[in-house]
């Protein structure tokens, strides 16, 4: 078996010549027209070791302009080849010729897929920077023109992202032009380029100087906050904002406010919405004058608003924004004004309000301190966490950390516990699943006491659930806790039931005995795992259930490592052979994977490690650069890489060294 | 390879098909002689917008032996695109056949308006629901245009559960030079290779190809009758008996329920949605019509669930004429805004009504399609007739009315001069090039030449599809398996 013949694979390959290197680039450039998709992605990816290999006259004169009509490809490819432009720079000859890669992503940013056009887009404003002055007036700036003016709206779309970053770098005249040809896509017929202006609206007045800002930007976003399409009118939402950081405080109740407020009450709840979600934002750029008069009142209209969706996303914000209130009137504001309007939300009708309020609520008691908390936000919490919507409860009970710090657990425990239990034993396997996850949490703020006392017997119940996810999670779970509560913890609580559970008629549940152990073994350390679960494990070698024997095989391969190696070659090897040897095909695989499989087999011997020939294994697995076995039946093949190669060949090129040697020596 | 085993009668006609269609697209002398235009009509009758009718008629009958000619052939939809420089039909076989306008050109005048074919492709393979052990017909119910964003035409088609989005695009050029093979494809020794090369892209000959750019499934429970590209470009509408999704046209993974009638109890149900669509410019507005006989309107700003509609378009029934078919003449088989987005056509079983969007108390205009068929609803009844779906058109100014009926009968109405025209798609009475000649059915009485008594009407051959060019007097009728084009008469 370990007879190696050695057979050279003809001078091409072998021999140190020049041309050797080549051979693979020659694969690569062939490649990005492949039949297959993968083996032109993986072509693509590699296009700076072509250009590499071309130089970068010929990357100039020849690929790029290949590349520029390669726009029928799949999108995944168009996206890759995107992305690599935007770093070719040095590649096609330096800041110098960095122009010369303008063509083919101007014809990738007029593609009809999106992300593929963003990421043509992203590139073009990376490679921006590389332009001399001169050059972006010669080269980038028409091309911005010419994007602008575009007859299909893909290519006016991309335009509105490139303004940006040119105007700073160029002379007043052309700064003119650059206005007009945003000032015309903000008033496109479609509204999709509209959209993308919109977008783009405030991106571009930060570059601006601040006459033209108040000039022509404040025109623009007013005539696309009242556009005829919502979609567009909600896009000029986000763009007011960033205006309003970058206007002085007193001109913004004349420029941006009226606006703002008009948004706030639009007709369209997907406007309202939009301001909801962008309210922190907002309020720090608005300052506190115009928060207190103008923005509370429009965030209490927020919160009572007849739509589910803007009182849902008004919810969200309510911490945020009593976080950021003046700190002179934040008390009297939230209290006067903000809570009234949560205590509503408390009983809204609609169950994704509550839940997004319960996610945020607990993070008042930290604004509010003690006393208030008490008070007023207790009564909401406890209100809460008897919701009909298990949601509610759960939001509430994930951030239990903000009010422990400020008035303790021991205040809720009372409620807590029959919400914990409830939701424990939820219809819903997902709820149950969400619960299992917060248990580190709970276990981590109540204590190991109240732990065991009250929720113990819940995870142990876990354990024997009838949904799969559910004891999978479970068995996580006791990984975790035992992490935070010790193996000593372990050994006297959690261990004998696991244990226990391999006698179970069900074989499932000696099955998660199992999985237990694997998750537990190497938290719990080398002397109980070696003293308490490897008996138990090899018990279950001879268990009837195949399924349980080839897991036997898998858990001992798992646990392998934390077993001291006089253990493993005197008690799990003879196991794992008995196994190796049963009658079932499944558990012969897993035991035999568990003894020499590829790379975490036990007793696996490092040297000569077997590459099974397959493609897979060409996909699966890095080869040493200097060289690569091939193992077939008859032959071994060896053979010598010239180091030119790129770092990581792509498995195509081993994939094509091995039918070339393969057709020439067999 | 694909055998000849496996080549049951439905693949030989596709085949055949295909390949007829590509001597079409080639141009032929051959394949012309099939695209044999009529002209038909009596020119003092028809005076409606469409004064002289040319017809021009792709005929799918003629690409084999009739007795091919199968329920998989069966034109299901037909639809021009925003600049009626393409039509696209769906059949019953999951195909989607796009047709091109013929340029005009200085030595053949006459081939102006002229439809070719352009791209024919398999949009839906009939499938299996496992789950619900049900079967997923092929069959496209609707095909919807998308604006044009780039050198290439998108189209929505979808079937009883399933809308794809199709991309057609042409390509003229293909990439030359391989390393490790040379000219003939052999391959290079690689010893040898010591420049590299780099592909060279080439002219070819056109090639038109359709790929599929999005799948939107599993949103369905009930069937897909509508589809709807919204004016904002960016999302669309998929209507089923109960419910009609949102979709954004990038997304596949979520869609948006916006609309819900099922109620808790399904014993409960006393009407489904027949059809829906958006308003041609308000992004915000859409109607969908019950099979009750009601439209309704509705507003998306106001609130994410549009269960509860803006406006309720709805006539009151005439007691008088109450009978056991009122409730189900009454249901609306398809719903059309105006171009101008002031107006809702609706077709119901026997009338064709315009309503105004300001006005939900009563229609516009009424205008019958075929009264006389009223008095055999009991026999429509027993086969089945009276379920038939039948969709209406408006012309490029809103002033003419078109759709379906019988016996290859489809309607005009103008509703300036309040004319109306019955006219009729066959191969067999009429010839290419003429002018069409208007139809009339005698109800009792004595039956005058020329008429057509309606006991002798053929009720298997409906016209449910037809669709006008957008800014043109250019119709696409599709009667059964055939497709007819009439225009307005050149020169």
């Amino acid at each position: 078996k370990n007879n190696v013949n050695i057979k050279e694979i003809g001078p091409g390959m072998a021999g140190a010549d020049s041309d050797d290197s080549l051979y693979p680039i020659a694969v690569l450039i062939d490649e990005l027209r492949n039949e297959d998709v993968q083996l032109r992605l993986n072509s693509i990816k590699k296009l700076s070791t072509i250009a590499l290999a071309l130089g970068v006259e010929r990357t100039r004169t020849e690929l790029l302009p290949f590349l520029t009509d390669t726009i029928y490809d799949e999108d995944e490819v168009l996206l890759a080849l995107a992305e690599q432009l935007g770093n070719f720079t040095m590649l096609v000859g330096g800041p110098e010729y960095v122009h010369c890669l303008l063509p083919p992503l101007e014809s990738l940013a007029t593609v009809e897929e999106t992300v593929v056009r963003d990421k043509a887009v992203e590139s073009l404003r990376k490679i921006s920077h590389e332009h001399s002055p001169v050059d972006l007036e010669v080269h980038f700036e028409p091309l911005v023109k010419r994007l602008a003016s575009g007859d299909w709206f893909t290519s006016r779309t991309s335009a509105c992202g490139l303004f940006s970053v040119c105007y700073p770098r160029v002379s007043s005249t052309v700064k003119a032009e650059i206005r007009q040809h945003f000032r015309t896509l903000c008033s496109d017929d479609t509204p999709m380029v509209r959209r993308a202006a919109a977008s783009k609206l405030g991106e571009f007045a930060k570059v601006l100087e601040l006459e033209y800002v108040k000039s022509d930007i404040i025109s623009l976003f007013t005539a696309l906050a009242s556009d005829e399409q919502d979609s567009v009118r909600l896009l000029a939402v986000e763009a007011g904002v960033s205006i309003a950081t970058l206007l002085p405080q007193e001109d913004l109740e004349a420029l941006v406010m009226p606006t703002l407020r008009q948004a706030a009450e639009d007709k369209s709840w997907r406007v309202r919405y939009m301001v909801a979600d962008k309210f922190s934002d907002l309020q720090k750029a608005v300052g506190p004058e115009i928060t207190k008069n103008d923005l509370v009142p429009a965030f209490q209209n927020l919160l009572k608003d007849c739509e589910a969706e803007v009182r849902a996303a008004a919810a969200n914000k309510v911490k945020e924004f009593c976080e950021n209130l003046p700190e002179d009137s934040r008390e009297t504001i939230i209290m006067t004004h903000i809570l009234p309007c949560v205590k509503e939300l408390v009983s809204d009708t609609n169950q994704h309000v509550k839940s997004a309020l319960a996610s945020v609520i607990m993070g008042l008691s930290t604004i509010l301190g003690k006393d208030n908390t008490i008070e007023h936000l207790l009564p909401l919490f406890l209100a809460q966490l008897k919701d009909e919507c298990p949601e509610v409860r759960l939001n509430i009970i994930s951030n239990l950390d903000c009010v422990n710090e400020v008035i303790g657990i021991r205040q809720l425990s009372q409620s807590l516990l029959p919400a914990i239990v409830e939701l424990a034993e939820d219809a819903k396997w997902r709820v149950r699943l969400a619960i299992i996850e917060y248990m580190p949490l709970l276990a981590g703020q109540l204590g190991v006491e109240f732990f065991d006392e009250k929720l113990n017997s819940l995870c142990m119940a876990w354990l024997v659930d009838h949904v799969y996810a559910i004891r999978e999670a479970a068995t996580c779970n006791l990984m975790k806790l035992v992490e935070k509560f010790g193996a000593e913890w372990a050994q006297n609580t959690i261990v004998p039931k696991v244990l226990g559970m391999a006698n179970d008629p069900n074989y499932l549940h000696r099955m998660t005995t199992l999985f237990c152990i694997n998750a537990l073994s190497e938290v719990c350390g080398q002397e109980i795992t070696t003293k308490h679960m490897l008996p138990v494990v090899f018990k279950m070698s001879n268990d009837q259930v195949a399924n349980v024997r080839f897991n036997v095989a898998k858990s001992l391969q798992k646990i392998g490592p934390v077993l001291d190696s006089n253990c493993l070659q005197t008690e799990v090897k003879p196991v794992l052979e008995k196994l190796a040897s049963d009658q079932d095909m499944d558990v012969k695989y897993f035991a035999q994977e568990a003894i020499s499989g590829s790379s975490t087999g036990l007793f696996m011997e490092k040297q000569c490690a077997l590459f099974p020939l397959s493609k897979k294994c060409f996909r699966d697995t890095w080869l040493p650069k200097c060289f690569v076995q091939l193992f077939t039946k008859q032959t071994i093949l060896l053979f010598i890489l010239t180091p030119n190669l790129p770092a990581e060949p792509s498995c195509s090129v081993y994939h094509h060294l091995l039918n070339l040697s393969l057709g020439s020596h067999i | 390879m694909l055998t000849q085993v496996d080549r049951g009668p439905r693949a030989e006609s596709l085949l055949q098909r295909q390949s007829q269609f590509n001597r079409c697209g080639a141009s032929t002398a051959a394949a012309r002689q099939h695209f044999s235009a009529l002209i038909l009509s009596d020119r003092e009758e028809n005076e409606l917008s469409v004064p002289e009718i040319d017809t021009r008629k792709i005929d799918n009958s003629f690409l084999r032996d009739h007795n091919y000619a199968t329920e998989a052939d069966i034109i299901s939809t037909v639809e021009f695109n925003s600049t009626g420089e393409l039509l696209a039909t769906g059949d019953k076989g999951g195909r989607v056949v796009v047709f091109q306008r013929e340029q005009e050109s200085k030595n053949q005048p006459h081939r102006r308006g002229e439809y070719n074919v352009y791209s024919t492709f398999q949009s839906h393979e009939p499938e299996f629901d496992y789950l619900k052990s049900l079967e997923i017909e092929e069959k496209i119910n609707k095909i919807r245009w998308l604006p044009q964003q780039n050198a290439a035409y998108f189209l929505l088609s979808t079937n009883d559960k399933t809308v794809k989005l199709w991309k057609i695009s042409e390509r003229d050029k293909r990439p030359e030079g391989y390393n490790l093979t040379d000219e003939e494809g052999r391959i290079r020794d690689p010893t040898t290779i010591t420049t590299l090369r780099v592909p060279v892209l080439r002219p070819m000959d056109l090639m038109v190809e359709a790929t599929p750019r999005r799948i939107f499934s599993n949103a369905h429970t009930y069937h897909i009758n509508s589809i709807s590209v919204n004016s904002d470009y960016e999302t669309y509408m998929s209507t089923d008996d109960l419910r009609i999704n949102l979709w954004n046209l990038e997304i596949t993974n979520q869609s948006f329920n916006i609309v819900d009638i099922k109620p808790a109890n399904l014993e409960e149900l006393t009407e489904v949605i027949t059809a829906a669509e958006f308003h041609p410019n308000q992004c915000n507005t859409f109607v969908y019509s019950s099979s009750k006989g009601s439209i309704r309107l509705c507003d998306m700003r106001t609130s994410a669930l549009c269960d509860n509609h803006s406006k309720l378009f709805e006539e009151p029934e005439d007691p008088s004429n109450r009978s056991f078919f009122s409730e189900i003449i009454s249901s609306i088989s398809d719903v059309k805004f105006s171009h101008s987005g002031r107006y809702l056509m609706t077709r119901d079983y026997l009338t064709v009504k315009v309503w105004d969007i300001n006005m939900e108390s009563k229609p516009l205009e009424t205008y019958q399609v075929h009264d006389y068929l009223r008095s055999k609803l009991c026999s429509l009844y027993e086969n089945d007739c009276i379920f038939d779906k039948f969709e209406c058109v408006w012309n490029g100014t809103d002033s003419v009315l078109m759709t379906g009926s019988y016996n290859n009968f489809f309607r005009m109405f103008d509703r300036n001069t309040k004319r109306d025209v019955t006219l009729e798609a066959s191969r067999e009475n009429s010839k290419p090039r003429a002018i069409l000649k208007p139809r009339k059915v005698c109800v009792g009485g004595k039956r005058r030449k020329d008429e057509i008594s309606v006991d002798s009407l053929d009720f298997s051959k409906k016209i449910l599809h037809t669709a006008w060019h957008p800014n043109e007097n250019i119709i696409a009728v599709a009667a059964t398996n055939n497709l007819y084009i009439f225009q307005d008469k050149v020169n």
